[in-house]
């Protein structure tokens, strides 16, 4: 209970009606939406499991569709997300999937496009109360909840990197919580993901895309 | 200050002298760093929102996602306002506060989830009724909401509040306890009939299974929010009127984990057992989903 604060059990203040349907799914396509960086032209989502199943009476559709836009999971505009991404010019589609045993029960796989036209493909699971765990990225297995300050970092996969991004986030004076490196097969691209107890500064950012030898992209994005 | 069961947070308000509320606020203090001040503030837009969704369900007409309920809040204010009810005014205007916040919910309004979406409309319908029966201050009603997070928190640690978990003793006999606790301790019980007034709640509904039908947050989970707005209220007098739990809230929530346990998959909250799976139920499912 060492973490645990009176506001995870009177709170979240959410839309309903379920935390892992609802409020769960909302915060999933909000670090989606910070992974897509850029303004989204269109998003498909694959629901499995449960997710698939219920939805519509959860206004699962509703609440993931919420999350692209930028809402938060106490924002009353959830209800007309449809209309909302309507007049913004965003298409949409939902599409039940069988994503396999390996994921929990209330999965998405978003597929997102920019304007711009790149498009980021990213899973995530509601895991119960409205915690999230973001489990794959462009095809990559990663995890991290959103809960902490997040940077995730994309890097060619060549001695150096680890260093390189360690030193811009310590000369910063920002403290790691955790930092995992997932890469599929060597000498190819690598993700870092880096959970900190403070916020990540823009500067922070600046400085490790300032090597673009060894760095691809780096993004910020916490739920905080 | 910190606290892991009932035990606990009571030898605590006996050695320090404070209240549990206090005691819940310090923990808070030193888990955030943030000052008291702060932390009241937080608690109070819960209360705000809580607040804010009984009032909705009795002015607006609100439709559900699924379409099982809508309406309840205002035919029990009808009722109470036509003449004499069965429950008396107190009771039923916590029973139809309580249906009207899982109105808000089911129709995707804002709620605080307390301590879950599924549990929502019971410490709202309960505990907000009770204030304004007694006129309690805000400040007063705030460290209610203390007192009841502290109960969370010893379940939420010890035990489940998930529906999935451990079925809807879990989820709206936690709620209840919490509730009980909040009303036992601002109408001056002591720590022990706090704690009391919590193991009773979470003893009255031990063994209730989480059968939603259609897996969704509305029917049989609306009523059972009314009998977790009675349970909580019933659960409260009785503590105060000095009957002692015979079982201690610690053994009472580890009973209830147990129990929660020993659930079938098919009655925690995966729709394929209990009302859910009903010939009605079943109907009711496929129309939703065809």
């Amino acid at each position: 209970m060492k973490n645990l604060s009176v506001f995870d059990v009177i709170g979240p203040r959410m839309i309903g009606p379920s935390s892992s349907h609802t409020a769960g799914a909302v915060r999933i396509a909000l670090v989606g939406r910070k992974i897509a960086h850029g303004r989204i032209s269109s998003v498909q989502f694959f629901l499995h499991g449960s997710f698939a199943k219920t939805y519509r009476g959860h206004g699962t559709d509703r609440a993931l569709l919420g999350g692209i836009l930028g809402y938060s999971t106490e924002d009353p505009r959830i209800v007309d997300a449809f209309k909302k991404a309507d007049e913004k010019g965003i298409t949409y589609s939902f599409s039940p999937t069988d994503l396999g045993e390996d994921f929990h029960p209330n999965t998405v796989r978003m597929l997102i496009t920019t304007e711009d036209g790149e498009q980021s493909e990213v899973i995530g699971e509601s895991v119960g109360g409205g915690s999230i765990k973001i489990v794959q990225l462009n095809g990559q297995r990663v995890e991290f909840t959103g809960e902490f300050y997040t940077l995730i970092v994309k890097q060619r996969d060549v001695p150096g990197v680890a260093a390189h991004i360690t030193q811009c986030i310590a000369s910063e004076g920002i403290n790691v919580a955790f930092m995992r490196i997932y890469r599929e097969e060597k000498g190819d691209f690598a993700y870092t993901i880096i959970e900190a107890d403070e916020e990540i500064s823009e500067s922070a950012v600046d400085k490790i895309k300032a090597k673009p030898e060894l760095i691809q992209t780096a993004l910020v994005v916490s739920l905080r | 200050m910190n606290f892991k069961n009932g035990q606990e947070l009571e030898a605590c308000c006996v050695e320090t002298g404070k209240s549990i509320a206090q005691i819940c606020i310090e923990r808070e203090m030193d888990l955030t760093g943030w000052s008291e001040d702060t932390i009241r503030a937080e608690m109070r837009k819960d209360y705000d929102v809580m607040r804010q969704a009984v009032d909705r369900a009795l002015k607006e007409e609100l439709h559900s996602m699924g379409g099982l309920l809508g309406g309840e809040a205002r035919k029990l204010k009808a009722r109470l306002d036509a003449g004499p009810t069965v429950c008396g005014s107190l009771m039923s205007k916590a029973i139809g506060a309580a249906m009207g916040v899982m109105e808000v919910n089911a129709s995707m309004g804002l709620i605080v989830a307390a301590p879950t979406a599924g549990s929502c409309g019971i410490l709202p319908g309960s505990l907000l009724t009770t204030a304004e029966q007694f006129g309690w201050s805000d400040d007063q009603i705030i460290d209610a909401l203390f007192v009841a997070g502290a109960i969370g928190l010893i379940i939420t640690r010890n035990a489940t509040v998930s529906g999935a978990e451990g079925g809807c003793q879990a989820e709206t006999g936690s709620a209840a306890a919490m509730a009980a606790a909040g009303i036992v301790s601002a109408l001056g019980g002591t720590p022990r009939q706090t704690l009391d007034a919590a193991a009773t709640a979470l003893k009255n509904v031990m063994g209730l299974v989480c059968d939603p039908i259609a897996g969704l947050v509305e029917s049989p989970c609306q009523k059972r929010n009314a009998l977790g707005a009675a349970n909580a209220l019933i659960s409260a007098e009785m503590a105060l009127a000095g009957i002692p739990s015979i079982i201690p809230f610690d053994e009472v929530v580890d009973a209830m984990y147990k129990v929660g346990k020993r659930m079938p998959m098919e009655l925690r909250e995966t729709a394929l057992g209990g009302l859910a799976h009903t010939p009605t139920g079943c109907a009711i499912c496929s129309r939703i989903y065809q």
